[in-house]
């Protein structure tokens, strides 16, 4: 799983943002082991299948373990993970197709279990691995590979989404940000929760949005992305649904509920008192 | 003569109390000594809707749900006229005399059910009525009745002395009535208790008790009949340090999540019926894939989509064979008894941990939900086994070996990347032909651990052999003695492990004339199986929902025997 690996073939398009989130996660990981004074084996990537899962097989320096699925399911093998082994810390790499589209059934659980995992959503606004159609990101009217006409479908606001499935952490950022980046994705996994934080990650090769989220002074193009305001409460609800229903795309941490308990502590909550029956009084049960 | 055994039908509707009344006699009976199974078919819908449940009582181990009915129970008109051409002739219909009226004749008592019950101030005791009744028919001591209410209302509540009374009243009554009516069917001879222990349990039951025998760490399941009630028992029987269970929100998480605790180091499982079978296919070629050991039960219904979801099918065999797309084989469990579900499930939890990879458990409904009393599984000769963990430094490459090797656990040494794409050594994604070569080498050649498999082989001697999968080994195995009791020549084979098959057995089958397979579906799909391993197999198909009756299987299989020898003499 490193770099000198002369069988792994897959690379990412020069400019992609990919390049981006990989070096935030790369340093947020490192950053929370120094904190945690917990080894790097003790972090499991769960990957998604796109451009963006790839990121699993790219990771420089001190590996951590990694799980490479199927299309869509990063959420349910991360349940997995997490419930057999709540020490360990557990991350979802995906794209906008992967968790929004084929795995968008999975959020909505996950949000209400409150299950502690810590997910990165690589939003390109495109299938990027399979060569540039349309996704549940992807503009209204918007020409791709499979919307030559132009896109019918209404874009989706994954954030308000979030918010609307119960999601106890959400934060919005921008791959080409990267120290405020590794900033979020540090304060997502010290969440005791669900934790999304969504990437802007562009594709330069389908889906070249960096000129609409950064700007262009010369052409008069004025940024989508805006810093969330140091005075922005994340703990009120409504002022997040506010920040996610406003115009642009705003950067920063949007909502973290308070007092927010992870499903492991639910379960130990409600079990603690039940006693396991152990197997001989289990057939004792039905004895005759 | 004293009769050896006897079949019972409740029959009415959703509702009414006949799986009650069923099982109560089963516990009853069982409690006396005897053997006893129940079977029972239901509607879908929670009330109302024709359904039916069986008892049969036997002096010796029973094997089949009863071809013909000794008494038929019936609730409403409408169970009479569905049922009672099933009655033997000499047997006897008992109806409730309150909801409708036959013809009181030699073979038929009217009892007002309700009517009796209110008496003993006691309504709901009218299925001790009922009890009351058949005990008389078949002659039986009161005293096992009445040990069995007494133990079944002993619940440590202030009002339990009442309650059994008006129980012990009510089959007071119920006797009293079936005496007056004059019938009887001759005496059930006593008991032969078994000399071990035993428990009574529906398969579902079997198969979880011997999940956890086998240290089930985590389960995840997705409601679907008839394989809810694994889920129920484990959300009141798994839990404790270390052990997670948890209702899913489908079969697509319910499989990805048992394969992310699988790669976590944990025993994990979950249960379903065919349609969230379906869903799972991909998932569970994830876990041939990325190898990562888990167990798949499928308790199998009428199919395709939601089918017959009630009544009984073995026909999703093709499907657990080959479940995912692509090159996978995956180890295939079958148990053909009650017992066998609860070692079926042993051994499906060490195949995988062993081989490091899905192993999938089919039962199916006409076993998960009949109760049956079973001898209690002694846990003193239970192996259980545990995956070959890998104890060395960081640097380790999981997939090199051409065979199995041993599994890194997350927290511990020799990270790796768990990979559903073709992979190199290190479990990065690969697409060099001499990889996919090598991989798909070493995953199949993990199977050669899998062939220990216990099978059964009789008469060996014998070209003509009886084979049956799966829970239609119960009736084939009653045809099978009644056959060679007449005079048949015919040999026995049955196993529970389909794939891969034992290979002494497959060497064996390989060598008969005609190997003959009862299974319940249209297309014969255990012997197209067979015939794809070079076994000269054919099918006795049955789709009805309902298992195989014995005496139909004996003219069957007599039938085909016979054709074959035919043919042989022409040839
Ligand atoms: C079940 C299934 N359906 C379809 C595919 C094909 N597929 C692979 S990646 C992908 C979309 C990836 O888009 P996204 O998740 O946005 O990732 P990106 O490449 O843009 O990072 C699709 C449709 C698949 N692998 N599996
Ligand atoms: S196709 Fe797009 S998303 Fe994929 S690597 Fe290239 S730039 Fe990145
Ligand atoms: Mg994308």
């Amino acid at each position: 799983m490193t770099k000198k690996n002369p069988e792994y073939d897959f690379k990412w398009c020069p400019g992609c943002g990919d390049f981006g989130v990989r070096r935030a996660f790369e340093m947020a990981v490192v950053e929370r082991a120094a904190k945690t004074k917990e080894p790097i084996e003790k972090t499991v990537v769960v990957a998604g299948i796109g451009c963006s899962g790839n990121m699993v097989h790219l990771l420089e320096g001190p590996q951590p373990f990694g799980i490479h699925g199927i299309h869509g399911r990063t959420l349910p093998i991360a349940l997995g993970v997490k419930m057999a082994r709540p020490d360990l810390n557990v991350l979802v790499v995906a794209g906008d197709g992967d968790f929004l589209s084929i795995g968008a059934e999975h959020i909505g659980p996950q949000a209400q279990r409150n299950l502690n995992v810590t997910c990165l959503v690589m939003d390109n606004g495109v299938y990027g691995l399979t060569k540039g159609q349309s996704s549940p990101t992807t503009r209204f009217g918007q020409i791709t590979s499979s919307t030559p006409y132009g896109k019918v479908e209404a874009a989706m606001n994954p954030m308000e989404l979030y918010l609307a499935l119960g999601t106890s952490f959400v934060a919005s950022g921008f791959s080409s940000q990267v120290k405020d980046l590794t900033r979020l994705i540090v304060a997502a996994m010290e969440h005791p929760g669900f934790a999304i934080v969504h990437i802007q990650s562009p594709c330069t090769t389908y889906n070249d949005t960096y000129e609409e989220i950064k700007g262009n002074v010369q052409k008069g193009i004025a940024p989508a992305a805006w810093p969330v305001s140091p005075d922005h409460d994340a703990a009120d609800l409504q002022a997040a649904y506010r920040l996610v229903r406003s115009r642009g795309i705003p950067i920063g941490i949007i909502y973290q509920q308070p007092e927010s308990e992870p499903l492991e502590a639910r379960l130990a909550r409600v079990l603690g008192k039940v006693k396991a029956r152990s197997m001989e009084e289990l057939l004792e049960a039905s004895k005759i | 003569m004293q009769k050896k055994d006897f079949v019972v039908r409740f029959a009415g509707e959703g509702g009414q109390g006949m799986v009650t009344s069923a099982e109560a006699l089963a516990q009853a009976a069982a409690l006396a000594g005897y053997y006893a199974q129940t079977f029972t078919t239901f509607p879908s819908q929670i009330m109302g809707g024709p359904t039916w449940a069986q008892a049969r009582i036997s002096t010796t181990p029973i094997l089949s749900a009863g071809d013909e009915l000794d008494i038929l129970v019936c609730f409403n008109k409408e169970a009479y006229h569905l049922h009672a051409e099933e009655v033997r002739e000499g047997g006897v219909v008992i109806y409730n005399s309150q909801v409708f009226q036959l013809e009181e004749s030699s073979s038929a008592v009217g009892i007002p059910v309700d009517e009796l019950a209110k008496a003993t101030g006691n309504p709901r005791a009218a299925n001790m009525v009922i009890l009351g009744a058949l005990a008389h028919l078949v002659s039986w001591p009161q005293e096992h009745l009445t040990s069995f209410v007494r133990q079944r209302f002993a619940r440590g509540r202030p009002d339990d002395a009442a309650i059994i009374k008006s129980n012990v009243q009510a089959l007071d009554l119920g006797r009293q009535r079936a005496a007056e009516a004059g019938l009887t069917l001759g005496e059930l001879a006593p008991p032969k208790k078994p000399p071990y222990q035993q428990i009574m349990v529906k398969g579902n039951d079997a198969l979880a008790l011997g999940a956890l025998a086998a240290g089930l760490d985590f389960y995840i399941g997705y409601p679907i009949s008839p394989a809810t009630p694994i889920l129920v028992f484990m959300q009141r029987n798994l839990v404790g340090p270390g052990k997670f269970v948890y209702q899913a929100s489908s079969e697509i998480e319910a499989i990805n999540t048992i394969v992310g605790a699988g790669f976590a180091g944990k025993k994990a499982m979950t249960a379903t019926s065919g349609p969230g079978f379906s869903l799972m296919h991909e998932g569970i070629g994830l876990a041939w894939m990325a190898e990562v050991p888990c167990v798949i039960v499928d308790v199998q219904r009428g199919g395709p989509a939601t089918g017959l979801p009630t009544k009984t099918e073995q026909s999703d065999l093709l499907s657990a064979l080959h479940p995912a797309h692509g090159d996978v084989m995956l180890p295939v469990i079958a148990p053909g008894s009650i017992e066998e579900c609860f070692y079926a499930a042993i051994w499906a939890l060490n195949w995988a941990e062993r081989y490091q990879g899905p192993v999938v458990l089919l039962s199916e409904h006409m076993l998960s939900e009949r109760t049956e009393n079973i001898r209690k599984p002694d846990l003193s000769v239970v192996t259980v086994e545990s995956r070959l963990v890998y104890q060395g430094s960081n640097g380790y490459h999981r997939y090199e070996a051409r065979e199995l090797s041993p599994m890194p656990v997350p927290g511990g040494p020799g990270a790796y990347v768990a990979n559903g794409s073709e992979h190199d050594a290190m479990g990065d994604t690969t697409h060099l032909s001499q990889r996919h070569i090598h991989m798909t080498e070493r995953r199949f050649s993990k199977l050669k651990l899998l062939t220990d498999g216990t099978f059964e082989l009789e008469n060996p001697e014998e070209s003509v052999v009886l084979m049956p999968w799966g829970g239609s080994k119960g009736p084939s195995r009653e045809a099978y003695t009644l056959l060679i009791q007449d005079g048949y020549r015919l040999g026995w084979a049955f196993t529970m492990f389909l794939q891969p098959l034992p290979p002494k057995l497959l060497e064996e089958l390989r060598k008969k004339e005609l190997v003959i397979v009862p299974e319940l579906n249209y297309v014969g799909q255990f012997s197209s199986y067979l015939r794809s391993l070079g076994v000269k197999a054919v099918s006795i198909t049955q789709f009805t929902g309902l298992p195989f009756k014995v005496l139909d299987l004996v003219r069957r299989v007599a039938a085909v025997a016979q054709s074959h020898r035919e043919r042989m003499v022409r040839v």
